[in-house]
């Protein structure tokens, strides 16, 4: 194949990943939007095995390579659990990273790559290798850090060294100082060793950036950890003289950073402060006196709730992380079903920053079936609260908290909350009276509307469930 | 030792109502109270001694027998002076009172040395109070009764009705007073199937009435009417006047009139005039619930239907009785939830706790001690609305992602376009042509990312980080071109094997990556359905 028609080859490849994006914007298109997805990457892939720089000795390489990547990927896909979903991407984000590291460190030791050029060329071709590994490697440790707490292997709480920012700005001080020998020097050796020194900061780096994030904020770093995966990409195709890698990377890159920026804006906080992480310690204790929520909660037991769900015409379930936890979404779907015979009109408020990737609820519900028309955004929503009879809040917590509200003193003051409230009942599903993953406690808790419903989500729904159909 | 709790049988004239029924005797006493009941208590309300007994009570014959062996009395109609007689030293009474227009009862309960809770003092501002709430609860039946009785009266369908023997108009009815009792009656007479209109002087309530199928009518008069604790204000003469237009016209217009205003302390306001009934249509009802209060239409006759110029005029004063079993049911549950408040330790005994607001408030006597009235309440729910509503604007502000209006974001992407051009001002200045075609197709694409993605519905986040993910295994052509290029004739020194290994390192990652990616998305898609 010539250098010609690989390039063509590239160009399409590259109208096919748009595609693909455009058309995930649309539950209608979203399955059509995949396939371009992978035509596009196999369009890509063909094109360069059997393009000008490969030659023919590497094919088995290659393809023992794919074979062995491309079943433990299957299997990978096939076995995850739905609930698992967030670290199956951050997993693979790492990935990304990892891949992006080698391919850097494999290009700088290959005198093939940069041998025709020369002077500023080769300067920028040297920077092009530097920030290409640096991407790579904080995305790696950055993935894996998020993968460790979204499965629970590390803490959710985040993790604040002293002087941390004083540790940032020195690593920041070593890269660079690293990236300046690294550019001045004439030895393979010693600019790997300049390499491998600032991959080591990087890494370290990217592991203290995650780990001060709090549990709250993962959706935000796993959508930013998509972002830069991205740019890693787009840093390799720099390096490559690669253009395909640089557009795909640069629209996974903004695609990822807008995402980021949907949740931000979802939270109500400036991408900035949730990236410098902490949160959930330094606000986490509510304002005394006045703020504090008084009273006591009322807790309810299964069969109340379940009469007073048959009992109602409007119903709003709110999801969030615990119900993930607790696999509940298909004893959710068997209630929403049975509810929606009686004529009910059941309908689920998801909250843009519920659970713990963006859409996370969406995935879980749409794998218990329930169907995505009465599966609605909070602005859907939200002001049919006051019509609603029973507004029923399964393993949630800081999204329903009316203290984003009305105290400005709260941590999460200015959030956008789902008004549960405001509905006539309100029933709350919780294991404990524990606070959510911003450390606030909940006033809707002791609403003289609201009432608890203590225990496992997956346990308690079918309590209900059972007393539903009694 | 647990006390005991006696229900005796009402004595006042008409009061069918009794104040426990047997399944809250089964409640009082899991709080561990004992509970005697005076034979023939329930009766009027069809509930018999056996049930009583069969729930758990003890029935004994004889008010002086049960008000003697009773700790603590649970009534409905505040005592008689017979019945203050027959009260225990430091025994507790729970009834409607009225201490403010009843001082002499007071005084007489006072000198008794017992502890009085009064059920209609309760703070009913106190969200927590509104289990216990009985004026609620028994409004709610009155509401509801005063739409039987005029449905009882008027001679025409509610519902309109197209049958096959003509078109029937459904009735309209209007209800004078959107308090509970008047909500009930909106919903009653709107479920029905009538038109109905509601009036109120506070203008909150506006939306309660539409939320129960009413159409509120304003009077064309600007004043705030919330007199505080939840009941209207007297209102100033020029609204006054705008307000008797609007009756009048209303008189014209409806079939039936429902009036429930009440102002606190005093003779009920006189709503509809001899004329406004005049004008109604013949055949159209009037029910007076503030006929006990001297009645809001000037020909009401307290306690009696009427039939003036054709209008039916009903001034029960016993509505609540009237349906004796339901009201008694709500009344005994709200006593029940005051026992429960009272009775924290659920051990049978009862702490009169003067810090807690709606105990404080119910409690007009305490050992002999007039405590009545209260302090002023601390909080209303209305003036707090104002600030909910100054929230939602800030609240919707967020959701405008992309349209830049503010004028001040103006001087900020001035900044940043600032910034922009001297950043690609350096590029330009030092890069090769070969970098910039690269930096331009770079630049483009994260615009086309940021065009396509902006889009996305929320719902779809999880597939498209997904797929992001796997497109952006990409990087494995970076791989792929590093395993073995052809060898082009320069003659270098190239360390083969440990490109190759990191090659096909990378390369096995990305595919894990473009495989497990593009499959776990097609899955996730593959679930979502309408």
């Amino acid at each position: 194949m010539s250098q010609s028609l690989a390039t063509v080859s590239y160009i399409g490849a590259t109208i096919l990943f748009i595609l693909c994006l455009g058309g995930l914007s649309n539950q209608e298109t979203a399955r059509r939007g995949n396939l371009y997805g992978m035509v596009g990457m196999g369009i890509a892939v063909l094109a360069t095995v059997f393009g000008p720089q490969v030659s023919s000795s590497a094919y088995a390489w290659i393809i023992a390579a794919m074979l062995i990547g491309a079943n433990i990927g299957l299997y990978a896909a096939r076995t995850v659990q739905m609930t698992q979903m967030p670290e199956l991407v951050a997993l693979m984000h790492s990935m990304v990273g990892l891949a992006a590291m080698f391919v850097g460190f494999a290009n700088y030791i290959d005198p093939a790559a940069s041998a025709h050029l020369s002077g500023a060329e080769h300067s920028i071709h040297d920077v092009e290798i530097y920030v290409g590994i640096l991407i790579g490697a904080v995305t790696f440790s950055g993935s894996i850090v998020a993968f460790g707490k979204l499965s629970g292997k590390i803490s959710g709480n985040p993790l604040i060294l002293p002087a941390r920012q004083g540790l940032n700005l020195l690593g920041l001080l070593v890269v660079v100082f690293c990236g300046w020998l690294f550019l001045h020097t004439d030895s393979t050796s010693a600019g790997v060793m300049y390499l491998i020194v600032m991959t080591i900061v990087a890494l370290a780096f990217g592991v203290h950036m995650v780990m001060a994030i709090g549990g709250a904020d993962m959706p935000v770093v796993v959508s930013m950890l998509n972002s830069y995966s991205g740019w890693a990409a787009a840093a390799t195709g720099f390096m490559l003289s690669n253009d395909l890698l640089i557009v795909t990377g640069a629209l996974v890159g903004s695609s990822g950073a807008i995402l980021s920026y949907i949740m931000c804006a979802a939270m109500n906080r400036h991408f900035l402060s949730v990236i410098s992480g902490g949160f959930g310690t330094s606000g986490g204790t509510p304002a005394a006196g006045d703020g504090q929520p008084a009273g006591e909660v009322q807790p309810i037991l299964a069969q109340e709730t379940a009469e007073l769900l048959l009992d109602a015409k409007n119903v709003i379930i709110i999801p969030g992380y615990g119900m993930a936890v607790a696999q509940a979404q298909h004893t959710v779907y068997e209630i929403t079903r049975l509810l929606r015979d009686k004529g009910v009109n059941v309908r689920f408020g998801i909250h843009p920053v519920a659970g713990r990737m963006p859409g996370h609820m969406n995935v879980l519900l749409a794998e218990a079936k329930v169907p995505y028309d009465i599966v609605l955004e909070m602005d859907e929503l939200n002001e049919d609260f006051p019509k609603t009879d029973v507004a029923m809040v399964i393993g949630a917590n800081d999204i329903v908290n009316p203290g984003a509200q009305d105290d400005p003193n709260s941590p999460i003051a200015g959030m956008p909350v789902l008004e549960a409230w405001k509905a006539a009942t309100s029933i709350v599903m919780k294991r404990s009276m524990a606070s959510g993953y911003a450390g606030v406690d909940n006033p809707l808790f002791y609403k003289d509307n609201n009432r608890m419903l203590f225990g496992d989500a997956k346990k308690m729904l079918d309590e209900v469930l059972v007393a539903m159909k009694a | 030792m647990p006390l005991t709790i006696g229900v005796p049988k009402e004595t006042a004239d008409g009061e069918k109502r009794v104040a426990t029924v047997p399944e809250v005797v089964e409640k009082l006493k899991k709080l561990g109270f004992a509970v005697l009941v005076e034979a023939g208590a329930g009766e009027a309300a069809t509930v018999s001694d056996d049930a009583y007994r069969a729930a758990g009570a003890e029935v004994v014959d004889g008010a002086a027998a049960l008000w003697s062996a009773s700790d603590i009395i649970f009534k409905v109609r505040g005592p008689s002076l017979e019945e203050v007689a027959l009260l225990r030293e430091g025994s507790t009474l729970v009834s409607f009172i009225w201490p403010a227009q009843n001082p002499e009862l007071l005084q007489q309960l006072a000198d008794r040395k017992v502890t009085v809770l009064a059920i209609d003092a309760l703070p009913r501002m106190l969200s927590r109070a509104q289990k216990m709430d009985a004026l609620t609860s028994q409004a709610g039946v009155a509401g509801y009764r005063a739409v039987v009785e005029a449905a009882n009266a008027f001679d025409r369908f509610f519902n309109g009705q197209i049958t096959a023997a003509g078109k029937v108009q459904p009735a309209k009815v209007f209800i004078a007073g959107a308090g509970v009792a008047g909500l009930a009656a909106i919903g009653t007479a709107a479920s029905l199937g009538a038109i109905v209109r509601a009036n109120d002087t506070r203008a909150e309530v506006a939306d309660q009435v539409v939320s129960l199928g009413g159409e509120f009518v304003k009077v064309d008069y600007e004043e705030e009417g919330s007199g505080g604790g939840g009941y209207a204000k007297v209102m100033s003469e020029g609204f006054q006047q705008a307000q008797r237009a609007m009756y009048a016209k209303q008189a014209r217009e409806v079939d039936i009139i429902i009036t429930t205003a009440l102002i606190p302390g005093k003779p009920a306001p006189k709503l509809i005039t001899a004329e406004m009934v005049q004008s109604m249509k013949a055949g159209s009802v009037i029910v007076d619930m503030a006929a006990e209060q001297g009645g809001n239409c000037e020909l009401t006759e307290p306690g009696r239907v009427v039939v003036k110029h054709g209008v039916t005029i009903i001034g029960y004063t016993d509505l609540v009785s009237r349906l004796a079993k339901q009201s008694s049911t709500l009344y005994a549950t709200n006593l029940f939830r005051l026992s429960e408040e009272l009775c924290k330790t659920k051990d049978g005994l009862i702490d009169v706790n003067m810090d807690d607001e709606a105990i404080r408030g119910l409690t007009v006597i305490k050992e002999g001690e007039i405590t009545w009235p209260p302090p002023a309440p601390k909080v209303s729910a209305a003036p707090a609305k104002p600030a909910a509503a100054k929230a939602a604007p800030t609240a919707a502000k967020s959701h405008g992602h992309g349209g830049v209006s503010e004028p001040s974001s103006i001087k900020k992407a001035a900044v940043v376009f600032g910034v922009a051009a001297l950043f690609f001002g350096l590029i330009g200045a030092g890069a090769p042509p070969t970098f910039l075609a690269h930096f331009t197709v770079f630049v483009l694409a994260c615009f086309i990312g940021y065009m396509v993605v902006w889009n996305v519905k929320p719902a779809l986040h999880t597939p498209l980080m997904s797929v992001t993910n796997a497109i952006s295994s990409i990087i494995a052509i970076g791989a792929l071109v590093q395993i073995a290029p052809p060898v082009d004739g320069l003659n270098l020194d190239r360390p083969d094997g440990w490109i190759r290994v990191l090659a096909i390192l990378a390369m096995i990652l990305a595919t894990v990556n473009m495989f497990g990616g593009f499959a776990v998305t097609q899955r996730m898609l593959a679930m979502f359905r309408k």
